[in-house]
């Protein structure tokens, strides 16, 4: 097996901050790798140093056999980039802000035009080149930025949470992207994100990351099945519940998270698991209503995050869970810090993992 | 009924197309123009720095730069005077005291703190993650810094109007080394005074009316250039 990408006892330290702590990880030529842990875990500045954006203040970095140095790091960068979490980008054109990697390796115009134009497909953006693209709407900056560096076809590709604070719809085209880079073009990419549904889908490989170090490294199967301590620990991980489970007489199981909460899933699994609920698929009232979903809390909203057309919100039921809804709806039922609300979803939508 | 009468007497003239006036407004669109220019070629490496790097003492530069933007013309204007006086000036030597090229090198020390604090609050303005995207996209260190000049750019552009207009309002840096020479140093400000010291109403309202019209003109006309590339 022959690897991308090496960290070396990698350490980084900002203002006295450790961000990173001695990392050593390599990364398969070909895969898909996962950075899993939560906010401030030092996800992002693991990602910026394969990006040649940061220098390790510690460690050796290798790269597609070469010792990354002084001298050729500006030059490294050019097999490497990335897509930040927040989509940034240049206030011009969406042609310009695609293109731009382009020029800077000198590439003609006709063949700049000609790329531009495919990878504007690819993320189903075409014609799209004359917009600003500033005006364009939150999924489609973010399929821009995604554009701007799938178009440089270089070997290593990090996304930085890909899909957080998107609508499913986007999301799903990102990921097919993703998948599609990978296969087709056999980029390597490394994607960070605490979204355990998604670790657990699209990688080959996760690395699970805390506190700036990393933990256990593996197939995504071997990493849910053992659940490993670390795992364990990710409190901080959305909708992610250690919990204890049992099945119940009519057949459903039945996870005992802590503070009196029960969630019901038709996963059949005994004993210590950790439960996760996609926060899409929650359903958000402020009155009860019948239906024949299982899970229903009433509690309060402690948090309210605008995503652009979306809002994303936290709600205390017992134990803090993310809900995602539109801002029409947010607008409509004129929801607000302290609002009692339900919150429902079915047993079908909690993943075991 | 004086003022009324000047007014009329003044459009008149400008009507005409009086060769001095014509001479006095081109030699101060001129003497500014160049002013604001030499000030920004100075002012925008300075803002540039200011705005991207951390270093010791940053705060206290820009502090200097920033009271600067309020120096009195008159003061500054009396300073180089000195430095430029032919006979006893350290720079006497070079022979500019009453030259169109005292005016411009005096009106240029005047606007740059202006360049270099606003375009240095522009710069500082832009998501400090656009450099980093544009390294990312294979930009070089000076790449990336370009980049976010051009993320800047409203910023500075304003900052380049604002150092025009104090450029041609001024009185004070262009009466001291620049006098009042006809013909070769005379501009619409130091017009506006003159005339007025030898009670020609007409053509001191003429010169102003011209000054006001620039200065909005020019203005309105580069507003709209920066809204249609919008």
């Amino acid at each position: 097996m022959s690897f991308a990408a090496e960290l070396r006892n990698v350490t980084k330290n900002f203002d006295g901050i450790t961000a990173l702590d001695g990392v050593n990880l390599k990364i398969q030529a070909g895969e898909i790798l996962a950075l899993l842990g939560p906010n401030g875990s030092g996800k992002t500045t693991l990602l910026k140093i394969l990006a040649f954006i940061e220098k390790p203040s510690k460690g050796e970095v290798h790269f597609l056999g070469d010792k990354v140095t002084e001298k050729n790091f500006e030059k490294k960068r050019m097999e490497s980039t990335m897509v930040f979490q927040k989509t940034i980008l240049f206030s011009t054109t969406v042609y310009n802000n695609v293109a731009y990697g382009l020029k800077m390796r000198k590439m003609s115009k006709n063949r700049i035009d000609e790329e531009v134009s495919k990878i504007l497909r690819l993320v189903k953006l075409d014609g799209f080149e004359k917009r600003n693209a500033k005006k364009l709407s939150g999924g489609e900056r973010q399929r821009v930025a995604l554009a701007r560096a799938l178009t440089l076809n270089t070997k290593l590709l990090l996304l930085d949470e890909p899909t957080a604070n998107l609508d499913p719809k986007t999301a799903s085209i990102v990921e097919e992207v993703i998948a599609t880079a990978n296969r087709e073009l056999k980029t390597t990419i490394v994607m960070a994100t605490h979204n355990m549904f998604q670790a657990k889908n699209l990688p080959h490989r996760i690395a699970l990351i805390k506190d700036g170090k990393i933990g256990e490294v593996g197939a995504p199967t071997e990493i849910f099945r053992n659940l490993s301590k670390t795992l364990a620990s990710f409190a901080a991980l959305e909708n992610t519940f250690n919990g204890t489970a049992k099945v119940t007489e009519n057949g459903i199981t039945s996870v005992d998270i802590g503070n009196g909460l029960q969630i019901e899933t038709t996963a059949k699994q005994r004993g210590t698991v950790s439960v996760f609920v996609s926060p899409e698929d929650i359903i958000l009232s402020k009155n009860r209503f019948d239906s024949s979903a299982k899970n229903i809390y009433k509690g309060k909203i402690i948090e309210i995050s605008d995503l652009g057309s979306l809002v994303r919100l936290k709600v205390d039921v017992g134990k803090p869970f993310a809900v995602q809804i539109t801002k029409r709806s947010f607008n409509e039922m004129a929801l607000n810090l302290n609002t009692e609300v339900f919150l429902t979803f079915k047993a079908s939508s909690v993943q075991i993992i | 009924m004086e003022i009324l009468d000047g007014l009329i007497k003044a459009l008149q003239l400008i009507f005409s197309g009086d060769p001095r006036i014509l001479e006095i407004t081109l030699r101060s669109l001129f003497v500014s123009g160049s002013a604001t220019v030499i000030a920004a070629l100075w002012g925008i490496p300075i803002a540039t720095i200011l705005g991207l790097k951390n270093f010791r003492g940053r705060f206290l530069v820009k502090t200097i730069f920033n009271s600067l933007i309020g120096i009195p013309t008159v003061a500054l204007g009396f300073f180089l005077f000195l430095i430029f006086s032919r006979e006893k000036g350290p720079l006497g030597f070079l022979g500019l005291l009453y030259t169109p090229t005292a005016i411009i090198i005096g009106e240029a020390i005047l606007v740059a703190p202006i360049i270099v604090s606003l375009a240095a609050s522009a710069i500082e303005a832009v998501d400090p993650e656009i450099a980093n995207l544009a390294k990312t996209l294979g930009a070089s260190e000076a790449q990336a810094s370009f980049a976010v000049l051009r993320e800047a750019l409203d910023g500075i552009f304003l900052a380049g109007i604002a150092s025009f207009n104090r450029a041609i309002g001024e009185l004070g840096v262009a009466v001291f080394v620049g006098g009042f020479i006809a013909g070769v140093t005379e501009l619409l400000t130091t017009g506006i005074k003159l005339e007025i010291d030898s009670n020609n109403i007409d053509v001191a309202i003429a010169l102003a009316i011209i000054l006001l019209t620039l200065v909005f003109g020019i203005n309105l006309a580069l507003n709209l250039i920066q809204r249609r590339k919008k």
